[in-house]
């Protein structure tokens, strides 16, 4: 996946109508062509972006507290397509529900991404183990500890630089390892029901 | 991929190790080791004195509302009378643990519990 690649996902609708004459001929031809690729990578992360979208309307006992089911898709295209395919469904899906929630550049937004982040990094690192032994399931629970860890840490020392903040650890840890443990076991679960050629299930179907 | 374990053995070892590791830190935060030793008054924010634990005792502070009273009682202590109207600080009882605080703030009077935490290994 390249940069460029990348770019042409978004315009890619405007090519199927582009039958009117350009207004500014004397500009370079910029024509974007999406190949299959990109809509693949354009509809998973959508995928991710409504299941972020709809884990949002269920309310939260605590602030940070979610189930983030959007990342069973990262971990989906992480097995199927890579890392860097996964770090592009991650950072659009983060990118385009914060729009879609109204939360772009604000604090959360920030947050969450610290979280992207971070959980991007320890999935790189996962994938270090031998597959033989470690399945989804540790690659889950590293990244959502890590996805934790990044946001705790972002909002010590950007937003609630006081010792109080430790006192909600372990709540966040707990639900993070418990979360990610379930993610992954879903995520185990729709690879082998794909790989055993069963008929896809939900958000599969797209992967 | 072939069909495999939906939960491999490298997972259950992560998953322990997690737990385990989920409720160390738990146990270190919400029960953090050490002796409770002093209490801190402060007054309008800056540190009025500090006293021992190991002597019962009740001392009175005055602040801008009127008159609070700090009750240390076997190495326990807590805001045994206080001016402000809701009463927070009285109403949170006796505090035991290092760190743990009691703010009464109409009347800008607090205490907190100072921690001898026996030795740190984090600073060794």
């Amino acid at each position: 996946m390249t940069r460029s690649t990348f770019k042409s996902v978004e315009p890619a609708q405007s090519c199927i109508t582009s039958d009117a004459p350009r207004p500014n001929p004397a500009n370079a031809p910029v024509s974007f062509k999406a190949s299959p690729e990109d809509r693949h990578i354009a509809r998973l992360a959508a995928a991710a972006v409504a299941l972020s979208a709809a884990e949002a309307a269920f309310p939260s006992p605590l602030p940070g507290v979610k189930p983030g089911i959007a990342n069973i898709v990262v971990l989906l295209v992480l097995y199927q397509h890579g890392w860097r395919t996964a770090v592009w469904i991650s950072l659009l899906r983060v990118l385009v529900s914060s729009l879609l929630l109204g939360s772009f550049l604000s604090p959360g937004f920030a947050l969450s991404l610290a979280g992207a982040c971070c959980s991007l990094a320890a999935l790189g690192l996962s994938r270090l183990l031998p597959s033989v032994w470690f399945g989804p399931v540790t690659q889950s629970v590293l990244a959502a500890l890590a996805h934790t860890g990044g946001q705790i840490a972002l909002a010590y020392f950007w937003l609630i630089p006081h010792a109080g903040l430790a006192y909600f650890i372990p709540f966040l840890a707990a639900a993070a390892l418990i979360f990610g443990a379930v993610n992954g076991v879903i995520c185990a679960r729709l690879l082998r029901a794909q790989s055993i050629g069963m008929p896809a299930p939900l958000c599969v179907q797209g992967v | 991929m072939t069909p495999r374990q939906l939960i491999r053995p490298g997972d259950w070892l992560v998953l322990v190790t997690a737990a385990c590791a989920v409720l160390a830190l738990t146990g270190k935060i919400w029960f953090p080791s050490g002796n409770a030793s002093s209490v801190i008054v402060r007054s309008g924010g800056n540190v009025v004195q500090e006293f021992p634990l190991t002597t019962n005792a009740v001392y009175v502070l005055t602040g801008p509302l009127g008159v609070s009273e700090v009750e240390v009682h076997e190495r326990r202590v807590r805001i045994a009378r206080d001016p402000s109207p809701k009463q927070y600080c009285v109403r949170q009882g006796w505090l035991t643990r290092p760190g743990e605080t009691a703010l009464c703030l109409p009347n800008q009077v607090s205490i907190q519990i100072a921690g001898g935490a026996g030795y740190d290994s984090l600073n060794f």
